[in-house]
């Protein structure tokens, strides 16, 4: 780990005071941290928010919106009884990331400012244009069997392998941001970017700009009945998704008034599949009608190197999330979160 | 840049001084405190074989900066004990036969610790599992350590039946 500057300030505005070229936020470090070890980061200056007053609050705002700070843990958001019950499948994603230990640590916030898990990427020694602008992307003609199969580039082929951030694509969430400049919202369908030419540039943040709290919609409440997120790993806990889905359905008549649809680990950012959503509207629940769904969904699809099955992978798991979606949201968190095991897990 | 905090380890306080904001709680804990109970595995994250409780709660100390936790309660393995009374999930680890090398056993039985604490499994043996599953066992003595903490749980009265969703 390289020699670095430390700051532990109290408020927002002295932590982006403290910010500088080069500087990093540290909140729960559980990325942070892991990556300096190796060499992957190399900060001249950590800015320590874990002092900061007032982020590590849940709270419902006047308009009915849900506002959660940057610094809540994910173990504490994910077991806050009224924020799972209003956003089940929120709650579902964060169970079904890490390890007990880990979701005690990592925070809202970080959880945004994740770095990919790209095996080249988090080897200092291979060529990554994520880490280093111009240097190559030996991903391309490595092991990319678990790479990105919607919007990636010749540049980069790595996921964002978030959970929490797919139920938040799909529930219309928005980001709180302060900064140099001020403070300002970003919707989190923009947040994180797509690589193009410029896969180093990972957030539609400017430099200095810090996550302050994410911000769910009263109205994304009102799918908590019909909602869950599955998620398809090489073991059934403890492990980063293969791909994942969160599916959302409000129903009246038995048909189909709203949806909500978004996929995981198949791109640079949380996919939310609007299209997808669009054709499900009116329509009466069927496996039929969702595999049509998953199939719009993948629309545009195509291998990024030894991947093509992950396109067929990602079709199954939207088409069997929305699925269960459809028969309700589980009256208590299933044993294996977003898994295919154990109850809660069959069609 | 040297730095000085204060910790309350094993209930006792201890101020230390760091020479650089590099030191993890895992380093200063073996080197620094004379406390080897806590192991290290992989020091990424990843193994749970150093996990310590920090104002009662689990967390990996291999990826905590000391400098960060100034103020901070402490609990390592080495305060489960009281005097000659193992903890009640120490007994129920040798009751049960939830080791086969041991090296992994502080961090599961600190784990095992807080999993209970946060009340969120009680006495059920999946969301045990699932609790637990941020601690490697490569001897894979995973039935035993369950069985341990199926039966802590019942003698801690912490089942947490309708627990929040």
């Amino acid at each position: 780990m390289n020699l670095f500057d430390y700051a532990r300030p109290t408020t927002v505005e002295e932590a982006i005071a403290a910010w500088a070229p080069g500087a990093s936020y540290l909140a729960g470090g559980t990325n942070l941290v892991d990556l300096m070890k190796t060499g992957v980061m190399q900060p001249g200056k950590l800015i320590d928010l874990n002092r900061l007053a007032g982020l590590d609050r849940i709270e419902s705002l006047a308009n009915g919106d849900t506002r959660v700070g940057a610094l809540v843990r994910n173990a504490d958001l994910a077991h806050d009884a009224g924020f799972a019950r209003a956003f089940p499948m929120v709650a579902e994603a964060l169970l079904s990331g890490a390890s007990g230990q880990l979701r005690n640590a990592a925070t809202v916030g970080g959880n945004l400012m994740q770095r990919t898990r790209c095996a080249y990427f988090q080897d200092a020694h291979s060529a990554c244009n994520r880490r280093t602008p111009g240097a190559g992307c030996d991903a391309r003609g490595g092991d990319n069997a678990t790479m990105a199969v919607l919007g990636w580039s010749d540049s980069c082929i790595a996921t964002n392998p978030s959970d929490f951030g797919v139920a938040l694509a799909a529930l219309d969430a928005v980001v709180e941001v302060e900064g140099p400049q001020g403070s300002r919202e970003i919707a989190f369908a923009d947040f994180h970017l797509l690589p193009g030419q410029t896969p180093d540039r990972e957030t539609a943040l400017a430099q200095g700009e810090l996550v302050v709290a994410v911000r769910l919609p009263a109205a994304s409440a009102q799918l908590r009945h019909h909602s869950r997120y599955l998620k398809l790993r090489e073991r059934t806990s403890y492990a980063f998704a293969l791909v994942s889905a969160a599916a959302a359905l409000r129903l009246e008549d038995g048909h189909i008034v709203e949806a909500r649809l978004a996929l995981g680990a198949v791109a640079a950012r949380p996919w939310r599949a609007n299209d997808a959503e669009a054709l499900l509207i009116g329509q009466t629940p069927s496996d039929e009608l969702f595999k049509r769904a998953a199939d719009v969904a993948l629309t545009g699809a195509t291998p990024s190197g030894d991947n093509a099955h992950k396109i067929e992978l990602a079709r199954r798991t939207a088409a069997r999330a929305l699925a269960l979606a459809a028969i309700g949201t589980p009256k208590r968190m299933p044993a294996f979160p977003a898994s295919l095991f154990g109850e809660h897990a069959h069609v | 840049m040297s730095f000085s905090i204060s910790l309350t380890v094993n209930g006792t306080p201890r101020e230390v001084t760091l020479e650089d904001a590099r030191v993890t709680l895992l380093d200063l804990l073996r080197e620094r405190l004379d406390l080897p109970g806590t192991k290290k595995g992989c020091d990424r994250g990843q193994c749970g074989a150093c996990t310590v409780l920090v104002n009662g709660r689990r967390i990996n100390s291999c990826l905590a900066l000391a400098v960060t936790l100034d103020g901070a309660e402490v609990t390592t393995i080495e305060g489960l004990a009281d005097g000659d009374h193992l903890h009640p999930v120490q007994a129920a680890f040798i009751a049960h036969d939830g080791f086969q090398c041991g090296y992994c056993t502080p961090g599961q039985i600190m784990s095992a610790v807080g999993l209970i604490a946060e009340g969120q499994a009680g006495c059920d043996a999946d969301r045990i599992r699932e609790g637990m599953s941020g601690n490697l066992c490569r001897c894979a003595a995973y039935h035993g350590i369950t069985e341990a903490v199926l039966d802590a749980s019942r003698r801690m009265g912490t089942d947490t039946e309708g627990a929040a969703a």
